[in-house]
């Protein structure tokens, strides 16, 4: 058994209006609203790195546990934008942390890194104890780099989310879990070194748009439940037209989508724990609620969690 | 009604818009359809004429002009 014993969260200061964003690409900041639905993103310091959000994101999620770094067995840090080829920012935001001495390990994906972080740490936690699960990115190294796409600069934001999942008790359980991959379209999405993004946003969003609901259904179906039953879906803040598309596919009410796209942007493998994080501050927890968390991102990588209020 | 009007209506309905581009045109270059309309002409597709299209096969040039179309309605026959 795993349980998610809370969220936490951080966010750069600076906040980059769609405004200026747009004058970049040369656009407006309506076009980015209408088809994005972002209206502002936090862009981090230039000393600010992504082990830096890491740990403030993890430290604020041990303080909202209750729980002391010592209680850490693991920690997961993903992230697809990181300075350095190696090493990943864990053992760098371990220290930040005062994690000592047990494992500190990357998952180097973008936008579905906290979904399949969350999914492992769910099924290793029994063996290992309390495991500390953290998204980060620094987006705005990557679209800050020649030439700026129109449709890929404007999108995206800095920023980290944690969760800590233990395998004794939590606000919920985790009841079941599906992660895939499917390299093929890997050349749809992804960051060489250096280079700004390249993304095939058709192709992106026609893939999203079938794989995150199969997803879902997938791991509700699995347990008996409809989607309409489902309290919260907390998932990656790609594009507020791909949530509401997805609510649609599920034919569930796109208010049950929490969204914060429009102030925070697409964080990547940040997004979903950061929405999970101010979500669950929002709301209060019936026992047995459903909440399904789910990502998508390059690679391509894709699932669903679902989770049941304790 | 042939499977080119049955293809046009769908593209009409999705798009909101009368003005189809020909045949041979693209229909995300003309503006016609955006990123977000596709998963809506194909789930369309899938019900008009009783075919799943797999995961595989979800490569928007695939679906980028009504010939296009039509050519991949014929490798599923």
């Amino acid at each position: 058994m795993a349980f998610l014993k809370a969220f936490g969260s951080w966010l750069p200061e600076r906040v980059v209006t769609s405004e200026e964003a747009a004058s970049w690409v040369g656009t407006d900041a309506q076009w980015v609203k209408n088809v994005s639905g972002i209206i502002e993103r936090r862009f981090a310091s230039d000393t600010e790195t992504v082990a830096d959000m890491a740990a403030r994101a993890g430290a604020d999620c041990l303080e909202r546990a209750g729980a002391l770094a010592s209680s850490v067995k693991m920690l997961l840090v993903t992230s697809g934008s990181s300075e350095r080829q190696f090493p990943g920012p864990a053992s760098a935001a371990a220290e930040k942390l005062g994690l000592k001495d047990i494992p500190a390990i990357d998952l180097p994906l973008a936008s579905a890194g906290s979904l399949f972080a969350m999914s492992l740490a769910s099924k290793l936690a029994e063996q290992v104890g309390e495991i500390l699960v953290i998204g980060a990115e620094k987006m705005s190294r990557l679209v800050a780099r020649e030439p700026q796409e129109r449709g890929v600069a404007v999108l995206f934001g800095d920023g980290a989310g944690a969760c800590l999942v233990s395998p004794e008790s939590g606000m919920c359980e985790v009841v079941d879990s599906q992660i895939a991959s499917d390299g093929s379209f890997s050349e749809d999405l992804y960051a060489e070194a250096d280079s700004p993004i390249r993304m095939n946003g058709r192709s992106v969003i026609l893939q999203a748009s079938r794989k995150i609901p199969g997803s879902i259904r997938t791991v509700l179906e699995r347990h008996g439940i409809l989607p309409d039953q489902v309290s919260a879906f907390l998932m990656h803040q790609a594009n507020q037209n791909l949530i509401v598309r997805i609510a649609e596919a599920l034919g569930v009410p796109s208010e049950r989508f929490y969204s914060n796209i429009d102030r925070y942007g697409n964080t990547s493998s940040a997004s979903m724990l950061i929405a999970a994080a101010e979500w669950c501050r929002e709301h209060t927890f019936t026992p047995g609620e459903p909440v399904v968390f789910a990502g998508f991102g390059a690679g391509f990588h894709w699932g669903a969690l679902l989770a049941r209020a304790t | 009604m042939d499977r080119r009007a049955r293809i046009s209506a769908i593209l009409r309905r999705v798009a909101k818009n009368e003005d189809l581009p020909g045949p041979e045109v693209s229909l995300f270059e003309t503006g016609y359809l955006d990123s977000f309309g596709l998963p809506d002409v194909l789930s369309a597709l899938e019900q008009e004429f009783g075919i799943t299209i797999p995961d595989a096969d979800l490569n928007p040039r695939k679906f980028d002009t009504i010939e296009r179309i039509e050519e991949y309605l014929d490798s599923r026959e």
